[in-house]
């Protein structure tokens, strides 16, 4: 019996192909959503164990992007935004991606439930195989609705970092998966509007795609509808002071207007998706707002509120 | 030297060479690395390292934070 061995190239990936394989911004909104959960999280977390799980969950985003783009390599390669990304462009051969994702992931999982807690560690376990097999493998190029149901995964960051402090769930920590969870379907579909042909030429059948540009422009507002009271609710709930209220009622006001023009530049070439643009920025601007203020609003233990509350009186 | 001792110094293998890796001219054997893949390769090497200082620093720290109860955690 004869044994032929493939000859495998030498790999010529750099340490910054693997950090792209991470997805390193959306690592960052991650790290930056879980970090707040931490924050007002009530009880006593060591900075150390928060960093070590603000560290888990970094890398854990990291391998389901990785897993995410091992998966996706081949209509990544049919889509002009994604044509760039380390495996189609062939710095990176598959197999190194789906080690180093299935590395990161097991390793992040293993070392929050051993340094912080099982409920946090069982969480990222949850958020990554969400993100890997509902989103990635099933949802994405079955249906228009993958980005809304897969939109979970993105927004889990915040329960882990309150689980990582308390062990467990409470109300607050939802209604920032919330938030995110409403946030997704805007901001993505805002960038499908002006990338239709890119996803219609790789087969993913997103909203614009599937439904056309009309409809996607009314789901768009309907759920910038949702998502601006939502954005207010911590503070409607008294979870969060005026200060707040206010940021997230004037940046809610905005998205709605921004939604409002987009739904108005319907019939609008490729060329001329301007509000679709303005919306996709301004949506990141807007979830970077409300947990921004949520930070300031807890760190500064109320303070904030209790000044403006006095000139207010 | 007897005829004996001549027969078994023929039959012996010739001494091991061990295959030179990444280097050029007529002793390379094997893989040979070019410039670029010798780059890629030690600034992954480098990175793994880093890598894993960070995590036995970490180690170290939550143990110093968590003391002796360093695996006694609510499950």
């Amino acid at each position: 019996m004869s044994v032929t061995l493939a000859r495998v190239e030498p790999s010529i990936a750099g340490v910054g192909d693997y950090i792209e394989l991470m997805k390193p911004r959306v690592m960052s909104l991650v790290v930056f959503t879980a970090f707040v959960g931490l924050v007002i999280a009530p009880g006593h977390l060591h900075p150390v164990i928060g960093l070590a799980a603000l560290l888990c969950i970094a890398v854990g985003a990291g391998a389901a992007g990785a897993l995410n783009m091992w998966y996706d390599a081949d209509v990544d390669a049919l889509m002009g935004r994604t044509a760039g990304r380390p495996i189609p462009a062939g710095r990176l051969a598959p197999g190194e991606a789906l080690a180093f994702g299935l590395t990161l992931g097991i390793g992040s999982v293993v070392v929050l439930g051993l340094l912080v807690n099982a409920t946090a560690a069982a969480l990222l376990a949850v958020t990554i195989a969400f993100y890997v097999f509902v989103y990635t493998v099933w949802l994405k190029r079955a249906t228009p609705q993958n980005i809304v149901i897969g939109g979970a995964a993105g927004a889990l960051p915040p329960i882990i970092g309150w689980a990582a402090v308390t062990g467990g769930f409470a109300v607050e920590p939802t209604l920032l998966f919330l938030i995110i969870f409403f946030w997704t379907p805007p901001h993505f579909w805002a960038l499908a509007l002006y990338r239709t042909e890119d996803y219609a030429r790789a087969g993913i059948p997103m909203l614009p795609v599937v439904a056309g540009d009309r409809e996607t422009r009314r789901q768009i507002l309907l759920y910038t509808l949702v998502l601006a009271p939502l954005g207010a609710a911590p503070w409607l709930l008294g979870y969060a002071g005026p200060v707040y209220g206010i940021v997230a009622s004037l940046a809610g006001a905005a998205m709605i207007a921004l939604a409002l023009r987009v739904r108005a530049e319907r019939g609008a070439t490729a060329n001329k998706h301007v509000a679709s643009k303005q919306l996709f920025g301004f949506s990141i601007l807007y979830l970077f707002l409300l947990f921004a203020m949520l930070l300031v609003d807890r760190m500064s233990g109320g303070l904030v509120g209790q000044v403006f509350g006095h000139f207010a009186a | 030297m007897t005829m004996g001792d001549a027969m078994n110094q023929a039959d012996k293998p010739p001494p091991f060479q061990p295959p030179v890796v990444g280097k050029s001219g007529p002793a390379a054997v094997g893989i040979k690395l070019t410039e670029q893949q010798q780059r890629a390769r030690r600034a992954r090497s480098i990175a793994i390292a880093v890598s894993l200082g960070v995590l036995v620093v970490l180690f170290y720290l939550v143990t110093l934070v968590k003391g002796p109860g360093v695996l006694e955690r609510p499950l």
